[in-house]
């Protein structure tokens, strides 16, 4: 049962190119997500290709000269910009990339207790300290005082003390050592098997494939495939859109081959396909234009050619 | 904390002596090379009446047939043992007209840097949370008009339309002419004192302003309004808890690095006004060589602009926890302990 479901989903930007004219750029096109309560989903994909956009367009704080389309559902309902407002922080929690996204005049202790939408917010922050095994110290520090680790758990607190049912952390390993790496991604499977919904935005598939249920991937700001996590095996013959087989190849421990060429830029988006100009199965149909997204054997593609 | 502000208000210190001694020396060597000659500037107008040999004693009992070096020696202990000579001018010992002119303008100057302060923060925050709309582009039209505006003439506009035209305040001085000084009450010194602290403050707005609209603008694309956004925090409370800090700061810090600017601004504030305070007293020792009274001014201005950006660096210290706190992993070396 999908808790937040993600249809269509544009996003572009209104541009100043030279003088006064005005450009509209699209990052994110025809996008589908859809969260389930007790299952991660992981969205993968290189940078620039819209993970954080899709992350900042659902809690609704893209900047004013954005602009989006298509429909987002919470719970069943229509997910409009006034109920984005009332839901995050409460329903909906952000667990950012790094320690700027804590304010640096804070101290960290207040900042998670800030976050706590009901209940006594000093017993939560310390039971959340707790759990990610934060000394009574940390309370009392500034955001500049802590290490990479601590950060991490500490942005978490502020997820896990608004007691949201929906999780979307953003970029949260990189820059941390392997052990550190494991504990954090483990605390999002506890949350997943707490009853909540994880969206895990990752550029690091490894990690995204030792947690997640479901893979999504991302490119050039659409989602060309979601497939279970079984299917990234072997040469990834399971795989159904040329791209995710050619980023499963990339990888070191598989054939370690990469694709040449590099993701379009949103100001020129080739008219048909997305992946059309670095795709081995390119057909002229491929050029007409943009496929749809498709069900395949348990998973969704879009690709035409994809069998 | 203790020690690293004793050891830091000791580096100040050191740097302050040194200040003081080149800006002296400096200062020392200029007025020596000028045109003044400090006993025509003595005996003023009765010049005719003394004899070539009755000004060669003048100069040597003065110590001028010394040479450059010892001269300075001897104003420099004079200086240290708190003898700051006596005005030509005034007939009065420096220390003295300096502390009362200062009286002067340190009301005047606190007036206008507080309004200044205060306004301009206010009108900075407004213009960035309303970034691009009209209510922005008029205050930094304003902000812009002002910084371009020399003090003079600002001083000059505003004694027309509201002394010359309006009627509602007088035309200059600290009091009213033909008053027994017993006879002025403190309305008539807070009447004349409205006009020069509000050109001086108009223009110290547009500073503080402009830079508070920048760093506002730069705090509310940060990522950690971002994410505070993204926790439900929103208008009033998102600005109370997380913009105002970040923003007064720099603000407070940039305001008390502007002494100079203020003095400078007073020096022609109070000219224009006719205005008794520090800034009258320096052009009025300039132009007419009372160097006693110019030294003791240079000294005190270097003083007051000194202790200005001190008090900025001390605010930073104290209230930044990034410059407080020391590195990074104090927390562990705490705990070491």
């Amino acid at each position: 049962m999908s808790i937040l479901e993600v249809k269509n989903l544009s996003v572009s930007f209104k541009q100043y190119t030279t003088g006064m004219k005005q450009k509209e750029l699209q990052v994110i096109s025809d996008l589908n997500v859809n969260l389930e309560a007790g299952k991660i989903l992981a969205v993968v994909g290189a940078s620039g290709s819209g993970k954080s956009l899709l992350a900042h367009a659902i809690l609704g704080v893209l900047p004013s000269n954005a602009k989006i389309s298509g429909s987002m559902t919470y719970a069943g309902e229509e997910l409009t910009y006034s109920r984005k407002i009332a839901l995050r922080g409460k329903e909906i929690a952000l667990v950012p990339q790094s320690v700027n996204y804590l304010d640096p005049l804070m101290k960290v202790g207040k900042q998670v207790r800030t976050s706590v939408r009901s209940g006594d917010p000093a017993r939560k922050q310390k039971e959340a300290f707790e759990r990610y095994h934060l000394t009574q110290k940390v309370e009392e520090l500034y955001p500049f005082q802590l290490s990479g680790g601590m950060a991490r758990r500490t942005l978490l607190s502020t997820a896990v003390v608004s007691g949201a049912k929906v999780i979307i952390a953003d970029e949260p390993t990189p820059g941390l050592d392997p052990a550190v790496m494991k504990e954090a991604l483990r605390h999002f499977r506890e949350l997943a098997d707490s009853g909540c919904a994880v969206m895990l935005i990752t550029h690091d598939i490894d990690s995204a494939l030792s947690i997640a249920d479901e893979i999504a991937v991302f490119y050039a700001g659409t989602t060309v495939e979601i497939a279970p996590v079984a299917d990234f095996t072997g040469k990834g013959e399971a795989l159904r859109h040329p791209y995710s087989k050619a980023l499963w190849q990339a990888l070191p421990q598989n054939e370690f081959i990469p694709l040449p060429g590099t993701q379009p830029h949103a100001s020129s988006l080739p008219p048909g396909c997305l992946f059309e100009p670095r795709c081995p199965w390119a057909t002229a149909a491929c050029r007409k234009g943009r496929p749809d997204m498709r069900e395949l054997r348990e998973g969704t593609v879009r690709c035409i050619h994809a069998t | 904390m203790v020690k690293k502000l004793s050891f830091f208000l000791f580096m100040k210190g050191i740097r302050m002596a040194t200040l003081l001694v080149a800006i002296c020396f400096i200062f020392f060597l200029l007025v020596k090379n000028s045109p003044i000659d400090p006993v025509q500037a003595y005996i003023g107008a009765d010049m005719l009446n003394v004899g070539p040999e009755q000004r060669a004693k003048i100069a040597a009992y003065w110590g001028l047939d010394q040479p450059v070096g010892v001269q300075f020696m001897n104003w420099g202990s004079a200086i240290l043992s708190g003898d700051l000579g006596t005005s030509m001018i005034y007939r009065r010992p420096v220390a003295d007209i300096i502390g009362e002119r200062f009286i002067n303008s340190l009301v005047l100057m606190l007036t206008a840097w507080v309004l200044s302060g205060v306004i301009g923060f206010i009108l900075g925050v407004v213009a960035a949370m309303k970034k691009g709309t009209w209510l922005d582009r008029l205050i930094k039209g304003y902000c812009y008009t002002l910084a371009s505006t020399p003090t003079f003439w600002m001083g000059l506009l505003v004694l027309i339309v509201f002394a010359v035209w309006l009627k509602w305040f007088p035309v200059g001085m600290g009091v009213p002419a033909g008053v027994l000084a017993e006879d002025v009450t403190l309305l008539d010194r807070i009447k004349h004192l409205i006009l020069p602290a509000i050109t001086l403050s108009i223009l110290g707005v547009a500073n503080v302003a402009l830079h508070t609209r920048q760093k506002m603008i730069d705090v509310l694309q940060s990522d950690y309004i971002l994410f505070a956004r993204a926790r439900g925090e929103r208008g009033i409370v998102l600005f109370w808890r997380h913009g105002l800090r970040n923003v007064a700061l720099p603000a407070i810090t940039l305001q008390f690095a502007a002494f100079s600017e203020l003095f400078g601004g007073a020096v022609l504030a109070e000219q224009v006004f006719s205005y008794p305070g520090l800034g009258q007293a320096t052009v009025e020792a300039g132009v007419r060589g009372d160097v006693p009274l110019l030294l003791g001014l240079v000294i005190f201005s270097t003083l007051f602009v000194f202790i200005g950006n001190l008090i900025a660096d001390l605010i930073y210290l104290v209230l930044d926890p990034r410059m407080r706190g020391g590195n990074r992993y104090a927390f562990y070396s705490r705990r070491k302990k």
